[in-house]
């Protein structure tokens, strides 16, 4: 006879509430958890997926994820060519925050670099890539846009064509993918007026200079757009990404790069380190100090729990071992009501985790491996927690069942 | 030489609680003889010790000094255990209570076949003879009644069944009528006897019911922890008339109870 399930039958309501009770706690652990393997995930998804093996970015910067990085457009022919690169694309990344419907739509702007890279890559759910140069957008669901649906960012309007799942920037907004030149127009917005004020200052500062006063035609074009002035570059990028080629090796091409006084080079590892040291760790170290503060508290809760439930069975206990029972029946009794509280509420943990982490505004990423590792430390703590119960219970004399 | 006859036996039983001025003395060199098929009501008021001698014949108390013997063998000196008192009290000893003395959570078949489990009788051999017992006790119509639907009485015959599982030498019982009518009261102290008569084993019942005194065959009475023999009181319409009690009268003037355990043991 199993003393232990006879107990928990004829009080199920109290074991179903306190395993409830303790679910919701360890369901709270788990979304930590969770919640800190989705950061790093996020961090690092763009790195991971974009299949570069060399990043090229502006001098002592630490890349787009990290900082403001720009490099000219022009970067992307010189790092083609070096060898052992098969391919080598302009690319662009930032923050946007505009209004939509009244509510205000952060999201991260991706420049891919068209015709190269047209997002075929990309973990779409509805839709397609990207298909012609401009005007055309994939969002992520997380923003909230729906396929077909019309954007005006600046003096454009995109078209979603395509909905990707889980393309997070490590802030936690969704990621939109743009061509490049569309992320740049973007990014670079001028309104009108501000265009026709910095012609007028650039037909000014051109009056006044040597050059405009002896070539007159000169001047005419500073009235014209930025594009056809071959003094003026075309808008930067982020940065250049490049893939090798299986047979070099990586340090030779590293060594060409490094020469360049105005870039600064990374392996794809590097720019993904950079990123989890830089930006998240603080963030990391915040929510796994949390984690382990509320798996103690966890832990103190279940003790508590468990020597309250055998603080309620001290008349049974001192019975039993007023008809002979040994200690060690008490104690697997008591450490056998600790595991099933345990396992009740690990699963209750798990299977509303299920329910409710999807609705949170962050990614929680539930990891076997980090599944399981919290079932043993669960299993450990319902262990350590039953042994205040179990020195009550040893320590309960027969005697007491006499108090009736 | 050994007296197989003898269930239990005490000697110079002393029980004081506390040190210095906080001290008590609960129990004075109590010397006790109970015989099996014996039924012996344990009588006195509050604090006078009953409940000490009880829980230090049941091995659950034990002495500050002196021995108790159970079955002829030693098994305390003082606090010495010269057992495994746990083993020991689960193969020899039976107890039944006033009142919440069946585990809540078993049903009155569990609460008896628990004590079978714990002597290592499972299966189908605990389920028989836990029938066999509830049905002796006429109660297994209510066997897997939870004991909060039993009533009084019925909690007390699971209780007796539970005591007389591993088929005990000795029962012993605390106010096991404190909580019950006088007609239930009666029945569960002739129950006892039927036991003890029955089942040839000892019984050791402290009680403050006084209505069913005619049911036992030795009473003692215990007052400030000593303890003295109180049969002249007894109704003797109502003694007990078999053979062993009557040969337990003839005893009583030899080893039946020993007088230098009594009054005059008492100068401790």
């Amino acid at each position: 006879m199993n003393l232990a399930v006879k107990d928990i039958r004829h009080n199920l309501g109290r074991f179903a509430l306190t395993s409830f009770g303790i679910g919701m706690l360890l369901m709270m652990v788990m979304g930590m958890v969770g919640i800190y393997r989705g950061m790093i995930e996020d961090a690092t998804l763009l790195i991971d997926n974009l299949g570069a093996d060399i990043w090229v970015v502006q001098n002592n910067t630490r890349g787009p994820f990290a900082e403001v990085s720009r490099v000219p457009r022009n970067l992307l022919d010189r790092v083609a060519v070096i060898p052992g690169i098969t391919s080598a694309r302009e690319f662009i990344y930032h923050m946007i925050q505009r209004e939509r419907e009244g509510n205000p739509l952060r999201m991260g702007v991706v420049g891919l670099s068209w015709p190269l890279d047209k997002g075929e890559w990309l973990p779409l759910i509805a839709g397609r890539s990207l298909s012609q140069a401009h005007y055309e957008m994939v969002a992520d669901q997380t923003l909230g846009i729906g396929l077909g649906e019309k954007l005006r960012l600046g003096k454009e309007t995109f078209s979603v064509v395509g909905i990707t799942k889980g393309m997070i920037s490590s802030g936690g907004d969704g990621l939109a993918f743009f061509t490049v030149d569309d992320a740049q127009l973007i990014q670079f917005d001028t309104p009108g007026e501000a265009v026709r004020l910095e012609r007028a200052s650039r037909l000014e500062r051109g009056a006044k200079a040597d050059i405009g006063l002896s070539q007159p035609p000169l001047l005419e074009r500073a009235l014209g757009p930025s594009s056809s002035i071959p003094a003026l570059g075309p808008p930067m990028v982020s940065a250049v990404i490049a893939t090798l080629h299986p047979s070099f090796e990586p340090s030779a091409v590293l060594s060409v790069l490094s020469g360049w006084k105005d870039v600064s080079v990374y392996t794809a590892e590097a720019q993904r380190q950079l990123m989890l040291k830089g930006m998240v760790e603080m963030a990391r170290k915040q929510i796994g100090l949390f984690t382990a503060l509320l798996t103690f508290i966890s832990a103190i809760i279940m003790a508590l729990i468990l020597y309250t439930l055998t603080l309620e069975k001290v008349h049974e206990i001192a019975l039993l071992k007023l008809i002979g029972a040994p200690n060690r029946v008490i104690l697997s009794m008591i450490l056998q009501q600790a595991l099933f509280l345990a396992m009740a509420g690990y699963g209750i943990a798990y299977l509303a985790g299920q329910k409710v982490f999807p609705n949170f505004p962050r990614r929680v990423i539930l990891l076997d491996s980090d599944l399981f590792t919290l079932a043993l430390i669960v299993l450990g703590i319902s262990i350590a927690s039953s042994i205040l119960g179990i020195y009550k219970a040893v320590r309960v004399n027969p005697n007491e069942a006499l108090a009736g | 030489m050994i007296d197989r006859e003898i269930a239990v036996e005490t000697k110079g039983l002393t029980k004081i609680y506390g040190k210095g001025n906080t001290e008590v003395i609960a129990m004075r060199n109590v010397d006790l003889i109970v015989r099996r098929g014996e039924v012996v009501a344990l009588l006195g008021p509050s604090g006078s010790g009953k409940s000490t001698l009880l829980t230090a014949v049941g091995l659950i108390n034990p002495p500050t000094s002196g021995k108790v013997m159970i079955n002829g063998a030693l098994v305390l000196d003082g606090p010495d255990a010269f057992l495994n008192l746990t083993t020991f009290r689960r193969n020899h000893i039976g107890f039944v209570f006033q009142k919440s003395n069946l585990i809540p959570f078993l049903s009155a078949s569990e609460n008896v076949r628990v004590a079978l489990e714990l002597n290592g009788m499972t299966g189908t051999g605990a389920k028989k003879r836990t029938m066999e017992l509830l049905e002796y006790l006429g109660i297994s119509d209510r066997a897997d009644n939870l004991p909060a639907m039993l009533s009084g009485g019925q909690q007390q015959r699971v209780a007796v069944a539970r005591a007389l599982a591993n088929r005990p030498s000795l029962i012993l019982a605390d106010e096991p009528t404190a909580a019950l009518d006088s007609v239930r009261g009666r029945q569960v102290m002739e129950l006892f006897r039927k036991v003890a008569h029955e089942q040839n084993g000892a019984v050791i019942v402290v009680t403050h019911d006084h209505r069913a005194l005619d049911v036992f065959d030795l009473i003692y009475e215990m007052e400030d922890g000593t303890i003295r023999r109180k049969e002249d009181e007894r109704n003797d319409a109502h003694r007990p008339n078999d053979d062993r009690a009557q040969a337990h009268r003839k005893d009583d003037q030899g080893d039946g109870f020993k007088d230098g355990g009594n009054e005059e043991g008492a100068k401790g």
